[in-house]
């Protein structure tokens, strides 16, 4: 790190801010591309069964079309219709084909792209398709089909430590069932794609994406292109949080239907097409049951968990995963399986178990302690793991404890009167709830390449991403303090498969893994910058690394006696440039410890007496997240942790109607993502300590630890408010009736 | 079991179109019109007749076009004159992120079309901005991390300047209550209030 000055960790404003307020941000629908197409997709009008025919007629024949694309006309990809079931070994079965057959699988499945030279000409034509079907009954009620219920193919779905009897000895078991609501992603910008055929074997595609590498790989897969000529460009992500960590119909669509037309197409969904068509998080039926003896120690836990998945694809979130890990209990016992229907496959969602996963367990938890009559907060203490409960390897860090004392002291938890519906605001019911979250934090293998030019200005570039959260902003941070170069000299470039290959934006990775990689990317340059120092001057020859310093754009030695620009030491050296690229991945040492974010959350709710409207009044958000990088974009991230949070609690629901498998709530009139006037005052609090074992920069991952828990938090609050337990979510007023 | 799609009204916009050409030409030469029906022309012509003039001022340039009808001020700004900085969110008026100022008031300019701008007098956020020199709101957008993506920005700092313009930035409720057809599904809420909140009290012109 650099000695004069430690940028990591300064709540920096964020380096593309500026582009970012005054609309110069280019987000994948954006690029200016000469002879640009449109396409628009014709949604499907049932949920299973055969398109029997389709009349294109009228639609070819409106002005300005250029194509109408079915399944019987469509180009078809090479790896696409090769006949292996899945090319994707992130999930189970195959992936769904747009145009590939006359098989409808879900409600809303596009039918037909109608293309033409301008937007309303193709969104006309697309309106113009005829389609006749074959209909069959579609299965969409994950409850009504839970004898369905399979078995993933993922490893070790199942879990057992101890003895699964214990509750037998335990003085107070408890059982209860939880169920979680289809919550949809709905970032700001639809997910959009632009296809640019640069003749037959090479396509650069502009696109929503949380890894343009992966992207890659699925699209050379599909045409059976060498990598290399997939050139995938997605500079700035209008909000994704794992509905873009795939590709989806959007961009095959374009790929498709730009090969058909032999010209350059942009493919964007309508809102209502981005509820089922790029994923969602599944709906949860979840079981569990909780032996303890009176001072409220855990004898045993069994939690099981049900989510629904496709009939075509399995989409596994394991929900029970921070069971195994979260407190300390010799006997757990875990199960999921999942519920195959007649919809589009579920997707990676913010804390795609954790979130679900932690509304029961969290829940049940907090009933357990008015069994009990042990406070909430001191019922989780008790049972705190001092390592992993699971392997019994140490903890590489774990500030849960201080989470738990530092979150209670700002919340107040201290005043809380024990009694349910005991505290009042006017005709207000006032509650308090708290609940734990944990995530899993990692580090997966990423590069970065680190190029220092002779004006002494720095660019380092990985092919990660940035959906919002300011990893060029951080990433330039850690490039300052490994190179002592003042982070307004330094460039981030990321978004692009032509860089070096790196981890994607999601599962938390993103600082931990490219952060890293940043980290020794800037080390090695600087080393190599000693190198080229020592041979210009002999007297150095022998100075050990240590001995030097970097900062204000300098090296130094650290008693002063050389100090020279890195701008002037290449000058001397008659270098342009000088660059280095790195592999990074975690230690060996790191294997053997067990790493986790953590968060405490409290919240006050209000639940109107009369009308049973709730409201959040106010949250305390305690993380344990490792280092904080950017105290001012971390600070936001939670916020956007708990504002998910509280719509996972209260607002947001979709619904299918089950008679026809059709989606009933599909607008963002219908489908309440929290607004301003929702949230509440938030404080969130890090604790801010280094882990340096899992990562050189001590950071464990922040995007996904601030929503675990929060909604348990709130039902706890919303039961101690009111008495009522409502064990669905979301919460709405007619559940407290 | 068989099933038709329901009636689309978007049928009936050219057949419509069709019959009155075919009354038309009627009276005139029937047999090239019918010849011209027949072989689409008049889907050519109606395309052409049907177009619409617009002269409008965006952004202190004012720009005279034929524009298609159907076409709604957000994709007029987008598609046609490649100002992408006003963001396409739903395109049905619910998520606030194509907001622009129409004569001075906000205004979602999805739900707009926009031949009914005509001599109107349009901002959008390329327009706000002083050169080089960021409007207030943009700064503060900045200084308080008043968004994360930056998707729904440019139509949150639109809306942030009328909300003050209108007077209801009077307390951190009001801007909250009044800034809620804005979606940030980022959660960048809080931020978003203390910048408002500081420009208000600031008292710079908006």
């Amino acid at each position: 790190m650099g000695d004069d000055i430690k940028m990591a960790g300064q709540p920096l404003s964020r380096v593309d801010g500026k582009l970012k307020v005054t609309g110069a941000a280019k987000y994948a629908a954006e690029y200016i591309i000469p002879n640009l197409a449109y396409g628009v997709l014709a949604s499907g009008a049932i949920a299973r069964g055969r398109i029997k025919s389709i009349d294109t007629a009228a639609a070819e024949k409106a002005p300005g079309v250029i194509a109408i694309i079915t399944h019987l006309n469509a180009p078809k990809p090479p790896g696409y219709f090769g006949g292996k079931e899945s090319s994707d070994p992130r999930t189970e079965g195959g992936e769904y084909r747009v145009f590939y057959n006359d098989v409808i699988l879900y409600s809303g499945q596009p039918v037909a792209l109608a293309i033409a030279d301008t937007f309303e000409r193709a969104r006309y034509a697309a309106s113009l398709v005829k389609v006749q079907y074959v209909k069959e009954p579609p299965q969409t009620d994950m409850l009504s089909n839970m004898d369905k219920a399979v078995v993933p193919k993922e490893s070790d779905p199942d879990y057992n430590r101890g003895d699964k009897n214990a509750f037998d000895n335990a003085a107070f078991t408890f059982e209860q069932e939880y169920q979680t609501q289809l919550q949809v992603h709905n970032p700001m910008e639809p997910h959009a794609a632009i296809a640019v055929w640069e003749g037959a074997d090479a396509i650069t595609v502009y696109n929503k994406t949380q890894s343009s590498p992966i992207a890659q790989e699925d699209i050379a897969k599909a045409w059976k292109l060498q990598k290399e000529n997939v050139h995938i460009v997605s500079k700035f992500v209008g909000g994704a949080f794992g509905g873009a960590s795939r590709v989806w119909p959007e961009e095959m669509a374009a790929t498709i239907g730009a090969k058909k037309i032999g010209r350059p197409l942009k493919v964007v969904f309508n809102r209502d097409q981005l509820f089922n068509m790029v994923g969602y998080r599944p709906q949860s039926l979840q079981k569990i049951k909780l032996g303890a003896d009176k001072d409220g120690k855990l004898i045993g836990i069994h939690h099981e968990a049900y989510g629904n998945t496709s009939t075509y694809e399995q989409f596994t979130a394991n929900m029970t995963s921070l069971t195994q890990a979260l407190y300390a209990c010799d006997n757990v016992s875990t199960l999921y399986r999942l519920v195959p229907l007649d919809v589009s496959t579920p997707c990676w969602t913010r804390a795609p178990g954790e979130a679900p996963g932690s509304f029961a367990l969290e829940s049940a938890l907090d009933e357990l302690s008015y069994t009990l009559k042990i406070d909430p907060l001191e019922l989780r203490k008790r049972n705190y793991a001092a390592q992993n409960p699971d392997t019994k390897q140490p903890w590489s860090t774990k500030f849960l404890n201080e989470c738990y004392e530092r979150g209670a002291a700002q919340f107040g938890w201290e005043k809380r009167n024990p009694q349910p519906r005991s505290t009042t605001n006017g005709n207000w019911l006032i509650g308090y709830g708290m609940a734990t979250g944990i995530y899993g934090a990692w580090r997966a293998p990423s590069s970065a390449r680190a190029v220092l030019n002779s004006d002494g200005t720095l660019v380092v570039q990985s092919a990660t991403a940035d959906v919002g959260v300011g990893t060029a902003t951080i990433m330039s941070q850690i490039a300052a303090d490994a190179t002592g170069i003042p982070v307004e000299k330094i460039k981030f470039e990321l978004g692009d498969s032509r860089l070096p290959p790196a981890i994607g934006q999601f599962g938390s990775l993103t600082t931990t893994s490219v952060g890293s990689a940043v980290n020794d990317a800037c080390v090695a340059l600087r080393q190599k910058a000693i190198e080229y120092l020592k041979k210009s001057q002999s007297s150095l020859q022998n100075t050990p690394v240590e001995n030097f310093a970097f900062g204000d754009g300098k090296i130094k030695t650290k008693d002063d006696a050389v100090s020279i620009s890195y701008a002037d030491l290449l000058q001397q050296q008659h270098l342009p440039s000088i660059e280095v690229t790195v592999d990074s991945k975690g230690s060996e040492e790191a294997d053997k410890y067990s790493s986790y974010s953590y968060n405490a959350t409290f919240v006050e709710v209000g639940v109107h007496a009369l009308t049973n409207q709730l409201k959040v009044n106010r949250v305390v958000s305690a993380i344990d997240a490792g280092k904080i990088m950017n105290k001012k974009t971390a600070r936001s991230q939670v916020y956007g942790s708990v504002t998910w949070g509280i719509g996972m609690a209260l607002t947001e629901e979709s619904v299918i109607d089950d008679r026809y498998g059709r989606w009933m709530v599909k607008d963002l009139a219908d489908y309440h993502v929290p607004v301003n006037a929702d949230i509440p005052a938030i404080e969130v609090l890090f604790i801010d300590k280094s882990d340096d074992i899992l990562t050189p920069i001590g950071a464990k991952g922040l995007g996904e630890i601030g929503i675990v828990g929060v909604a348990a938090a709130i039902a706890n609050a919303v039961y101690h408010a009111t008495g009522k337990r409502v064990r669905d979510l979301p919460i709405t007023p007619d559940k407290l009736v | 079991m068989n099933e038709q799609e329901p009636f689309c009204p978007n049928e009936s916009r050219r057949s419509f179109l069709k019959k009155s050409t075919v009354i038309t030409a009627v009276a005139l030469t029937p047999a090239a019109a019918i010849n011209a029906a027949n072989n689409h022309w008049d889907e050519h012509i109606a395309a052409a007749i049907e177009n619409v003039s617009l002269s409008v001022e965006i952004n202190g340039t004012r720009h005279t076009m034929d524009i298609d009808p159907r076409t709604s001020l957000l994709d007029l700004l987008r598609e046609n004159l490649h100002l992408t900085g006003t963001k396409k969110g739903c395109d049905y008026g619910q998520c606030g992120a194509c907001t622009v100022h129409v004569n001075g008031e906000r205004v979602l300019s999805c739900l707009t079309l926009a031949a009914t701008t005509d001599g109107s007098k349009v901002t959008t956020i390329e327009g706000l901005a002083n050169g080089d020199e960021l409007h207030p709101m943009q700064a503060a957008f900045i200084k308080h991390d008043g968004f994360q993506c930056g998707y729904c920005t440019p139509g949150q700092i639109m809306s942030a300047v009328a909300c003050i313009r209108e007077g209801h930035a009077s307390s951190r409720d009001q801007i909250r209550e009044y800034m809620s057809g804005n979606i940030c599904r980022c959660g960048a809420y809080p931020n978003i209030v203390d910048a408002i909140e500081e420009v208000q009290k600031g008292g710079q012109k908006v």
